[in-house]
């Protein structure tokens, strides 16, 4: 085993050695211009691309001609919601989004709301979830997109698609979805989940970084999008830009294994997150899933160590790599914005650890990261003066702090 | 982020971690910060009435590892002194001992706090015989 040990799959993933040696020749070799039409280095080039549309689409259920290729899932986004809002800004000028999204949906909403969209942000339930009274409650007749993540960054949760969908459908409102987490790690099928536009990036599924798509309904209905950089008229007008085809062939290929493969590495990520959790939550009082493990991402294990503070505790398992929501560990001073939406109290958003399983990780890495994550937290509870009033039986919730 | 060896040094190797009675007459306590601030430290010291120096001191912190680092070292600073040269101790001196960066200097400042609430904890035991405010006060 070596160390250190990555276990923060959300964050990103190692590029799988299958996809780098499908991308290799394309760096040297068929180095041409997707665009180049009068010569066989073009083609080649957008054979690739053609073949990576292929590859993306047969994975979500669409067809090539409705992906889009980005940089990422970042610009895809942005893509879908502000290209979304301009072309239709005659039929309506409202959006309904929720506030566990990343932070790519929230903060161009924001830019959106200043340039007269308005948007609803759908609080979620204790177990992460929307409420879909509520969603159908949020629907005016001006409301044009729905864009709801499919699985949460932080804490995995699987948000309900098909109701969802169904929703939209009904009520003729598109239907966006950020589903960054959940490509090649659940089963995606745009068509039965009824989304009509779809955010995804290589770098979380063992692909490159710097490349994404957007999945663009072509029928029932079909999505126009006002594109947001001007140039040469590339993807259908959508997005111009010369193609990034060594990283469009990462990302094809990437999508090629998971569809391959998936089916039996959720097997083996769910056993081994299993076992990590059930080992946790056998050996340590007090400690709590964010999120509901019954709609959850296979890989993901967002859990709270009451009365222990995240950064410490990375701080003690440092030859591992994983997230907290404490605030300590971001740049703004504030705790994870999910984990406080859930309404578990900041408390325990400040002593968050989340776990980001993938394919390369290994059972002994399991054991390891359990018992040291279990050595650490004993550790600092022994510091730790709630944990010591928690025992002698004081009301934390009801003490009055000298805050500052 | 990069810590400081020392900061490493307290986190792994923790001084004066513990409780003194907080009904003695001679111990001062104090409890600073909130736990959904992301840091509340406990600081205690025990006090030579006769001489006013302080023989022992103890803490528990929950927190980040600077926040561990700066109480743990203030336990260090505590002891030997006197209740008024205490007093004295500055959070811009832990700050520099352990190399702190801007973004963890609440750390030290919540450190020289609960300095200050432990010894106005132990004045007023030593003062007023019946009323005894704490820092912490539960409902």
């Amino acid at each position: 085993m070596k160390l250190p040990i990555y276990m923060d799959s959300h964050a990103t993933t190692r590029t799988d050695p299958r996809v780098l040696e499908a991308m290799l020749p394309y760096f040297t070799e068929y180095f041409g211009n997707a665009s180049s039409r009068n010569h066989s280095f073009g083609w080649e080039a957008e054979q690739a691309t053609e073949k990576s549309r292929k590859q993306i689409a047969d994975l979500i259920g669409a067809t090539p001609k409705e992906i889009v290729f980005t940089s990422g899932a970042t610009e895809s986004n942005n893509l879908a919601l502000k290209g979304i809002a301009e072309m239709y800004a005659e039929r309506g000028n409202h959006i309904i989004t929720q506030v566990t999204e990343h932070k790519a949906v929230l903060d161009t909403c924001k830019h959106l709301e200043k340039n007269g969209v308005r948007v609803t942000y759908l609080p979620v339930q204790t177990n992460g979830l929307i409420d879909l009274d509520q969603l159908r409650d949020a629907i005016t007749d001006k409301t044009i997109l729905i864009s709801i993540m499919y699985a949460n960054n932080e804490i995995g949760v699987v948000q309900p698609m098909k109701e969802i969908g169904k929703i939209a459908k009904e009520k003729g409102i598109l239907f966006h979805s950020d589903a960054v987490q959940a490509i090649g790690k659940i089963p995606v099928n745009v068509i039965q989940d009824g989304i009509d536009v779809l955010s995804l990036t290589a770098h979380k599924l063992y692909g490159p970084k710097g490349v994404g798509a957007l999945y663009v309904q072509r029928r029932n209905p079909r999505v126009q999008i006002t594109a947001q950089m001007d140039g040469g008229g590339h993807e259908r007008g959508m997005r111009s830009g010369t193609l990034n085809v060594l990283g469009i062939v990462g990302l094809g290929a990437a999508c090629e294994i998971a569809n391959r493969e998936m089916a039996e590495e959720s097997k083996r990520l769910s056993f081994l997150r299993d076992k990590l959790k059930d080992k946790l939550m056998s050996s340590l009082d007090e400690v709590y899933i964010n999120g509901t493990m019954e709609h959850h991402l296979p890989h993901n294990l967002n859990i709270s160590f009451a009365y222990v503070e995240g950064e410490s505790l990375l701080m003690g398992i440092n030859d591992i790599a994983v997230s907290s929501g404490s605030a300590c560990t971001s740049a703004t001073l504030e705790p994870s914005y999910v984990l406080k939406a859930l309404g578990a109290g900041d408390d325990l958003a400040h002593s968050s650890i989340r776990f980001g399983l993938s394919r390369f990780n290994t059972e002994e890495e399991v054991d390891y990261v359990a018992n040291k994550v279990i050595d650490v937290v004993k550790k600092l509870r022994e510091l730790s003066p709630l944990y010591e009033m928690a025992k002698e039986g004081v009301d934390l919730s009801k003490v009055v702090w000298a805050a500052h | 982020m990069a810590y400081s060896d020392k900061v490493i040094d307290h986190y792994e190797n923790p001084r004066n971690v513990g409780s003194l009675d907080k009904t003695s007459k001679d111990v001062g306590t104090g409890m600073v910060g909130a736990p959904e601030c992301g840091d509340v430290m406990k600081l205690q010291v025990q006090v030579n009435p006769e001489t006013g120096v302080i023989e022992d001191a103890k803490f528990k912190t929950f927190g980040c590892g600077s926040a561990i680092a700066s109480s743990s070292l203030a336990t260090e600073w505590l002891k030997g002194k006197t209740v008024d040269q205490a007093l004295e101790i500055k959070n811009t001196d832990i700050v520099n001992e352990l190399s702190l960066p801007p973004v963890k200097i609440h750390c030290s400042v919540l450190a020289e706090d609960a300095i200050k609430a432990a010894i106005s904890d132990y004045k007023n035991k030593q003062g007023a015989t019946s009323a005894k405010p704490e820092a912490v006060t539960v409902q």
